[in-house]
């Protein structure tokens, strides 16, 4: 079985990003770039899956500018066999739905048994790409997994999903999407060595003309901006003086 | 091969569809995806059609419910009369969606919209919503819109990115359906008279319902941690506790603390990845986004995955022996000390819950 894992590149976690004076984005020159941290997990649940000899091979896709290659490249490193990247000229337009077609398309072209993505971007915060192409592909769906487990037998995958309120587990048969959660594992380091084979490693460039999706926008981003500033707070020196302000100041017990 | 020829077909008249649209835009219809447990529409469904209202003012609300048998007629009884918008009741009655799965679901909701032809399809965004609504929206071949906190108008929303460090003012500018998911703390429910005649409850017909993806996906079971406390997602006060708590003992006087003042409890990823509490408390980007009255965070630092869980809340309270912790930058109130001094100090002297 093959699997194919879909990773996004953003800009990176711990980074406080800033809104561009003329309110039409958030400011990404310069800025330092990663791996999405849930796609890490997504990427390092399908390596394991590999060497536990459930899966032949893991395939690495993004969509994106030229520099998604570098994000591929650490995917690479981290142990994916090959990568897929499917180049876009208009990348402020790959919208999730088109994220999901261009997905679909590499699904029925490489045939996995299995496609496993991050329950979101930490960029868009959507939380839709999974879901919509399991939709497109007609295909189950496993989001928020926790644990996942593979039984090669009957073909199905446990999934152990974090819903409102507890665990949900479901039992899904493959092929099948699979959005990852932060608890479902730890994702590895790429070592110095992997990083120089990953360079030999091939990845295949593809445009979405020719996996025939047209990229569509249905959104108009009108503008961006910060979020309403709190005004300051106090510092208190006592529990007393806290119980005080919350009671008469704040009015809130 | 014919199915091809009559979507192109369409294609070709979508100039004729956008004339429609323009003559129609003022007739607002609304499908709003509702949770129900234990017989009682889940309030963050509530809040949805709260949401619903801020579309238009002439919004016909329609509420769809699936489950299966006593229950779900007594959630549709509930849901009759839960909020005076509600112009009907859809109620998908079937062994099929005894558990609340998104296969099911997107199909269900894809075949209640080919019939219907809402403008606009809402549920709110928790873990129900989201599973499902994104599957409903590729199924119908339209971009979704999630965690939706402000409504201007029927087709512009503002909504959080960058775990809520810039605000994204969006144009849905695609064809009908507009689907999105809301953040139930941005639509509050106000309190308000009851209706005195309920909305008409009518069957959902599943005559037609294709079934073969739902073999595909099967529930085996859940489980789900029982408290007394009110629900963390909207609690009027919160507690939450990070790493400074060091033990899961420890987190034991968190949980004292807000038994007493009839608090909910939430914990930092730090926490729960320490293993002192399950991560359905977790509060923040990824885990749940609150908004109550009163948030108290104890041992926590206020990293900015945290910070978009909790920065709606109006009076924050932070205690943290770290007088540079980034938390004290969003507080109202903040006290630097040590918290196993000063929680037993607060348990002593807070007031009992009302």
């Amino acid at each position: 079985m093959k699997i194919m894992v879909a990773i996004k590149r953003v800009v990176d976690y711990a980074v406080k990003v800033r809104v561009k004076p003329d309110k039409s984005g958030v400011e990404t020159k310069n800025v330092k770039m990663s791996m999405n941290p849930f796609c890490e997990i997504a990427l390092e649940e399908a390596l394991k899956i590999r060497e536990a000899g459930l899966a032949s091979e893991v395939v690495a896709v993004s969509m994106g500018p030229t520099q998604c290659v570098d994000t591929l490249r650490t995917s690479l490193a981290m142990g994916a066999d090959r990568a897929i990247h499917v180049e876009s000229s208009s990348s402020d337009h790959l919208y999730p739905l088109n994220v999901a077609k261009l997905l679909k398309a590499l699904v029925d072209a490489e045939k996995p048994g299995l496609l496993i993505l991050g329950k979101q971007a930490i960029d868009d915060d959507c939380n839709q790409t999974g879901q919509m192409v399991a939709g497109l592909l007609n295909w189950p769906q496993g989001t928020f997994a926790s644990k996942v487990v593979l039984d090669k037998e009957n073909q199905t995958a446990t999934v152990d999903r974090e819903v409102d309120g507890g665990i949900e587990t479901l039992c899904l048969d493959l092929p099948a999407v699979i959005t990852t959660d932060l608890r479902l594992n730890q994702p590895r380091y790429a070592t110095l060595p992997n990083i120089m084979k990953a360079k030999s490693k091939p990845i295949k460039k593809v445009t979405p003309e020719e996996l025939n999706v047209h990229i569509r926008s249905d959104l108009d981003v009108v503008e961006v901006s910060e979020p309403p500033k709190r005004k300051a707070g106090v510092i208190l020196s006592s529990v007393d003086e806290l119980i005080d302000k919350l009671k008469n100041e704040a009015r809130v017990i | 091969m014919a199915v091809g020829v009559i979507l192109r077909a369409f294609r070709l008249r979508k100039p004729c569809f956008s004339l429609l649209e323009t003559t129609t835009t003022r007739f607002i219809s609304t499908l709003v995806l509702a949770e129900h447990e234990g017989g009682s529409i889940k309030s963050s469904s509530i809040s949805s059609v709260e949401a619903a209202k801020c579309l238009s003012k002439d919004n016909s609300i329609s509420l769809l419910l699936a489950g299966s048998g006593p229950s779900l007629q007594q959630a549709a009884t509930h849901a009759a009369l839960c909020h005076p918008l509600i112009s009907q009741v859809l109620v998908a009655d079937s062994d099929k969606f005894i558990h609340p799965l998104a296969e099911g679901w997107a199909n269900l909701v894809e075949s209640v919209q080919k019939k219907d032809g809402y403008t606009h399809i809402l549920a709110a965004s928790g873990s129900f919503g989201k599973n499902i609504l994104p599957r409903a929206a590729a199924l119908l071949d339209v971009s979704p819109l999630s965690d939706v906190i402000e409504i201007s108008g029927s087709h512009q929303f503002v909504r959080p990115i960058y775990a809520g460090n810039a605000l994204c003012t969006v144009r849905y500018t695609g064809e009908s359906p507009c689907l999105l998911t809301i953040r139930a703390p941005s639509f509050p429910v106000p309190a308000s008279e009851p209706r005195s005649t309920a909305a008409p409850i009518t069957q959902v017909d599943l005559s037609t319902f294709g079934e073969d993806i739902l073999k595909k996906s099967r529930f085996v079971k859940r489980s789900s941690q029982e408290s007394e406390r009110p629900d963390l997602g909207n609690a009027r006060i919160v507690v939450t506790g990070g790493r400074g708590l060091k033990s899961a003992e420890n987190f034991k006087m968190i949980e004292k603390l807000a038994e007493k003042i009839g608090a909910a409890v939430g914990a930092t990823r730090a926490a729960v990845d320490a293993g002192f509490v399950p991560n359905e408390l977790q509060v923040g980007q990824t885990g749940k986004i609150v908004a109550p009255e009163l948030y108290m965070a104890f041992g926590v630092s206020g990293a900015i995955q945290h910070l978009a869980g909790m920065r709606d809340s109006k009076v924050i309270v932070a205690v943290n022996k770290d007088a540079d912790a980034p938390i004290f930058q969003v507080a109202d109130y903040g006290l630097v000390g040590d918290l196993f001094e000063i929680i037993p100090e607060l348990l002593e002297k807070l007031p009992e819950k009302k």
